[in-house]
Formats: structure tokens, sequence, C-alpha cells
């Protein structure tokens, strides 16, 4: 069953905090990955590979760029998980 | 038919010995910082490089083999002579012909050595392991010196900040010998031509030559691109080459994989759930993206501090330009 956004914003901030070590509630979606929570493009490609096994959706290279927010995160997940 | 006679080998081949070299000039990252836009703290956080070593002109991709592969031969406890084959790997030497190989060959006092250069990037060293183990079990060489080589400050755009500060200068040499039980195990290799945009040099010599770019030619990578495929699809590689070796992870002491960012060493360790009890290369921080050349110094390293010492079993897996790959298990010499 499709994960609700609630439900990835919560695996994200797992995900988050496995990596990077950010408190799970720092972890909104209004929040950059890189200027609010202290993931740096190659812990942003853990965080992706990550959340691609956690809700079962692929996320291409030249996508990664794009996500910038838990938000932007989140949405695309919510438009491509299988 | 006349009949052929087979040529006669050796059961198995190891590595006997091993040799590197590194340039004189040490270069910390306040160099680099000359020519970037960037700082200590942020190079060290996405790479884990401190110094690296450039080569000055005496320092030749030929003259840094020649010292390297002279250890390698001494370490193996035996003479140049002796010397059947010498593989040099590189992707810095810039005249192409004749192969380095044969200057090298000479220089260290070989007779007539088979001697061509081949060039497979970062996975360089792999790929002539395997050829060196293939000569020396089928019998066309008894000793096969295998030398991977870069001068890839020569190949550094020093104004790039996503990659003036990773390249560094070397040569690291093994000799690759008859053994009695198998001590290089099968390889598990490939090429991924359909990245081959992922890590390249920018443009072809023929271009700087022809003036229609202005810049000389320097090595470019996709950071992003290459650190997923580095970590999350050569966990895979490394482990189906532990699983062809027919090694646990618990059997492995040491870890050497191409020394390209210590951040994607972490993250491989991390995917691949390494015990602790592995020891990890990590000359990278001291010695810098060396290519072809990272995995043997790095080897060197490892056993000249004491780190890891012979007889032990190592996973040994580089990755780079091409897309390829080549990862093994092999006793340490």
């Amino acid at each position: 069953m499709a994960a609700t956004q609630e439900e990835i914003v919560a695996g994200l901030a797992d995900i988050v905090n496995e990596i990077a070590g950010i408190p799970v509630e720092d972890v909104q979606l209004d929040k950059s990955f890189t200027d609010d929570l202290d993931v740096d493009s190659l812990s942003m490609v853990e965080v992706v590979v990550a959340a691609e096994e956690r809700f079962d959706v692929k996320i291409p290279d030249e996508d990664v760029k794009n996500l910038k927010t838990v938000g932007d995160a989140t949405d695309y997940i919510l438009k491509h998980q299988g | 038919m006349a009949k052929i006679r087979p040529s006669k080998g050796h059961p198995y081949a190891r590595i006997l010995g091993v040799g590197g070299y590194r340039p004189t000039r040490v270069v910390p990252n306040e160099v680099i910082l000359e020519t970037i836009d960037s700082s200590d703290e942020w190079i060290r956080s996405r790479s884990g490089i401190e110094t690296r070593h450039w080569a000055n002109d005496e320092e030749t991709v030929a003259a840094m083999s020649v010292e390297a592969a002279g250890k390698a031969i001494a370490d193996a406890g035996i003479t140049a002579e002796q010397v059947g084959a010498v593989v040099v790997s590189t992707v810095s030497h810039f005249k192409q012909t004749p192969a380095v190989a044969t200057e090298i060959a000479d220089k260290l006092g070989t007779d007539r050595a088979a001697a061509f250069d081949i060039s497979a990037g970062c996975a360089g060293f792999g790929y002539g392991l395997t050829l060196a183990k293939g000569m020396v079990v089928e019998g066309s060489a008894e000793y096969v010196l295998v030398i991977g080589v870069e001068r890839l400050s020569d190949l550094t755009d020093l104004e790039d900040r996503a990659t003036a500060f990773l390249f560094g200068d070397g040569a690291g040499a093994v000799v690759v010998g008859p053994a009695t039980e198998p001590a290089i195990g099968p390889t598990v290799w490939g090429s991924e031509g359909d990245k081959s945009e992922t890590i390249k040099q920018t443009v072809p010599w023929t271009d700087y030559r022809d003036g229609t770019v202005e810049r000389f030619p320097a090595i470019t990578q996709e950071g992003q691109a290459v650190f997923r495929w580095a970590v999350f699809e050569m966990a895979k590689v490394a482990k189906e080459a532990l699983d062809a070796a027919g090694i646990t992870a618990d059997e492995l002491d040491v870890f050497i994989p191409h020394q390209a960012n210590e951040r994607i060493i972490d993250s491989m360790v991390k995917t691949l759930k390494l015990p602790e009890s592995v020891t990890v290369a990590r000359d990278v921080r001291t010695t810098g993206n060396t290519s072809a050349a990272s995995i043997p110094l790095a080897m060197e390293r490892l056993l000249a501090t004491g780190e890891a010492k012979s007889g032990d079993t190592a996973l040994v897996i580089g990755f780079g330009a091409g897309l390829v790959y080549a990862a093994t298990v092999v006793t340490l010499p």
C-alpha cells in the first residue's frame, strides 16, 4: 500500500537521523536538506538510496538535484512510489 | 594435423611482493585553496583528503614506476632478469607510443620481458592483476610485474572546485608469481560503457591541438552519480568477489578499495557491513586519488605500518572511468 505524506516525512526523518544524526523532529516539510539538516551532496545520495528502498521508488541521478527540501522529496515519492 | 605442444604453467598464482613510490612534494589543501574558493574543512569533510603528492619534472611516469617496481622486485625476493612480463596501467602517460612499459622493463634490467600498457582507469590494477595471474597460470611468464602509475596532477583542472583537491601522483607495483595454493581469487570485473560520461577526460587531445578548446584536457566527473555507483553498485561487486572466493566477511582481514574518496570508502564499509575486525585502507587521506596506483600504494603502506601483515586475506576493488570495475580477494605478500 502506498505511503501517506505523513508516513513519508516520518520515514525520511528516520533516514536523515541515521545518516546525518539530525533529530527526527527537525525533519519538517519546509526544511532544506543542505542548509537546515546538514545533509551534504554525498549524504543526499545516501538519503536517496535509503528512500528508494523504503518507499519502493526510483529516483534517478538527474532528479536528485531537484530535491532541495523534505517537501520536494516527499512530493516526489508520493508521485512516483510503486 | 601436426600436434602443438601446450604451454606449461602453474596451478596457482600469488602476489609475491609490493612496492610504492610517492613523489617528494607533499601538497596540503592550502595550496589547492589558492585556485579554488573552498576551505580545508570542506575538502576534508567531502573527501577525507589532507595532503597529496605531486610529481616534479624528474618524477616521470617511467621514473616513478621504476622506483616502485624495483621495491616490489626486492620484496618478492627475485631479480629483474626473472621478470617475464611488465603490465603498466596508466591514463596519464602523455607519449602513447611506444608503451611506457617497454622503457620501464629496460630500465629495470629485465631480460627483454614482454611489456605493454593497459587503460582501465581506476580499475587498472585489478585488470593488470587478472592478466598477470592468467599469464602465470597459463605459463607465458613466470613472474609478472603489475604497475599502476599516474601523474594526475597533469590532468587536474585546478580551478574546478569539485575535483581540484582530489587527485595525486604516484606509482604502486606488485610482482605476481607461482603459488602452491590459491592466493588470488576469481576476478569479478566488467564495464558499463553506457555510463562513460560519468567520469571522463573533458575533450580529446586533438581538440586542444586544433584550438577548438583553450583549456588543456582534464578529468571531470559527476560527483553524485559517481558516489551512488561507487558505493552501492560496487558494494554488490565486492560481495560477489567475496562469494566467488568462498570467503565470508568474518574471514576477511583487510579491505583495500580504490582510494577515490574517504566518504565512498566509509559508505562502502557500511553497506558491506564489514566487521570492525577488518582493517580498512584509508591512504587517500595523505595520498589523494591516484587512480590505478591507489590500491598497490595503499597495500604497501598497510604492510609497511604493520596495520596489515603478510598472509592476511584482503578484498581489493577498483572502479572508475569507463565505467569499469574489478574486484578480487588476495593473500597479502
